[in-house]
């Protein structure tokens, strides 16, 4: 299988000196085409970062990203990005329909094909008929998944996601998970998936890279086995799932518990 | 319909007992500086219904929104460069802070010398004032655009253009609104200034001539023209404003619920 995004001894540090940040140590790892992959990882571990450096909003460092073989040295045409925050990354100013072919003026699409696609899109995501309502007339699961039809709309080969569901109910949150697996298998583009919820990456992914404490490394990159298609109880009652679960729990609690104490024991073990 | 007439009702009982209380307190009209209201309304009439609205009125609005019109563009396009452009910004700011601290009227002297007694003096120093509100709210606008609104434009790839015209402005434009709202009542007191100052015609020369030659009901005339233009002038800027950020004070509105419930 091709990789799609392929991330070489990447980091990152702000500043520099004595007061220098070192957000991302160096991470390594690939994304195969058409795989759902999550990264998942302490709080603060820079997560962030690493997506801001692959969607080319940030320079790396050290090392790099490419995809597709091309390295990342800007925002690519082939990657769509679904930020955490809907209510921001939606503008109040223009409608539904507006905001999801905002994107593709900058592709040169026709007038009556933009205005199209943002239909088909908006539709591909089970929202029907509010093309015209702004942004702040719909509830927070709607607004995220006009997020999503908006990355839908551009038409990418990796679509990115920066916590997309972290400030949704339980309710919701479960049908967007379910909303974006199916636009994964219909639509068979390439997914990564930043979480901070173990259950959501377990659930979603095909596999999960788990990362340290800052600055960041790869701590381990899980498979997840599980079938598909996955169902939100079902697949939750399933003994692998628990364990994988618990193997990333155990992960993330280890990479916790060697930041508090010092950094140099869990840093070898990564390195080792 | 009764509570449409319940707030008609109580936004003139005001503006009813001030005519009425003027008219009363001047009806003897043993002051000459206080004339009789009826002499005051008899003047309006003659003056303003219509004798002088080509003469006199028309000329100052004209000037009002030249000048106007050259702050709003230039604030707004300046505004836009030079909130985007922090070097561009830094290089100017002492020199923006120090003219806008100079009052408008000690300009126009400068300008009367460069200029001459013409109605492009009077646009320039109108323009000059109102310049800075709109200006400064445009910066401050664009600086404050919300930085997951610019990384949205710059991961899809949006054109230049479309970044400006469609992710900045708007999102800088409730600002925008605050420093127009501004400029307008700069843009009104300096056009009064410069008309008295150097004028052959236009409101703000007309009252200041009624009162040199003791016409002082058709001072007062002028006065509540003046008024009325300010009134009208500001009541097509909030319609205006209701109707393009309409979306901002739906957006406040839920945003402000969600603050609330989180």
């Amino acid at each position: 299988m091709t990789n799609e995004l392929e991330v070489r001894g990447l980091a990152k540090t702000y500043g520099s000196g004595p007061n220098a940040v070192h957000a991302i140590g160096d991470l390594t790892f690939d994304v195969r085409q058409g795989e759902f992959l999550c990264i998942v990882g302490p709080s603060g571990c820079g997560k962030t970062t690493l997506l801001k450096c692959l969607s080319g909003l940030l320079r790396p460092s050290a090392g790099s990203a490419a995809l597709e073989g091309k390295p990342i040295d800007g925002p690519p045409d082939a990657l769509a990005l679904v930020f955490q925050d809907y209510n921001r990354s939606l503008l109040p100013w223009m409608s539904i329909a507006r905001n999801v072919a905002l994107p593709l003026l900058a592709q040169g699409v026709g007038k009556a094909e933009r205005r199209a696609r943002a239909t088909e899109a908006l539709e591909s995501v089970g929202l029907h008929d509010v093309g015209d309502l702004y942004p702040w007339q719909l509830s927070g699961g709607m607004q995220q998944r006009a997020a999503i039809a908006r990355a839908l709309a551009y038409r990418p080969r990796l679509l990115l996601m920066d916590e997309p569901f972290a400030s949704v109910d339980a309710q919701t949150r479960s049908d967007l998970e379910d909303l974006v697996l199916d636009v994964h298998a219909r639509l068979g583009i390439t997914v990564v998936f930043v979480t901070h919820d173990i259950d959501e990456s377990v659930y979603l992914a095909d596999r999960i890279v788990v990362l340290t404490h800052r600055p960041t490394r790869t701590a381990e990159i899980v498979d997840v086995t599980l079938p598909r298609p996955r169902d939100q109880i079902r697949t939750k009652e399933m003994p692998e799932f628990a364990q994988l679960r618990g193997h990333v729990v155990r992960l993330i609690r280890a990479q916790r518990l060697g930041g508090e104490q010092s950094a140099p024991p869990a840093l070898a073990a990564a390195e080792a | 319909m009764t509570r449409r007439l319940g707030i008609i009702g109580l936004e003139i009982w005001l503006p009813v007992a001030l005519v009425i209380v003027w008219w009363a307190a001047t009806r003897d009209g043993d002051s000459p500086f206080f004339p009789p209201l009826s002499e005051i309304w008899e003047s309006f009439r003659e003056n303003w219904l219509f004798e002088r609205v080509g003469s006199d009125l028309v000329p100052s609005v004209l000037l009002f929104v030249e000048g106007l019109a050259i702050a709003v563009v230039l604030g707004i396009a300046l505004g836009l460069v030079l909130g985007l452009w922090p070097l561009g910004r830094r290089a100017t700011a002492p020199t923006i802070d120090f003219l806008r601290s100079i009052p408008a009227p000690a300009l126009i002297s400068v300008m009367i010398i460069v200029l001459g007694f013409g109605q492009s003096m009077k646009v320039a120093a109108i323009a000059f004032a109102s310049l800075f509100p709109v200006l400064l709210n445009t910066i401050d606008g664009v600086r404050g655009v919300d930085t997951v609104q610019t990384d949205m434009a710059t991961v899809y790839r949006l054109r230049r253009s479309d970044r400006i015209f469609r992710v900045v402005l708007p999102a800088a434009s409730p600002q925008i609104f605050a420093g127009l709202r501004v400029s307008l009542a700069v843009a009104l007191a300096v056009l009064v200034f410069s008309e008295m100052l150097a004028g052959t015609d236009g409101l703000g020369f007309f009252i200041l001539y009624s009162q040199e030659t003791y016409q002082i009901p058709a001072m007062w005339s002028g006065i509540i023209m003046l008024g009325l233009l300010g009134y009208v002038v500001n009541l097509i800027f909030v319609v205006a404003e209701r109707r393009i950020m309409r979306w901002h004070r739906g957006w406040r509105a839920t945003a402000r619920d969600a603050g609330g419930a989180s």
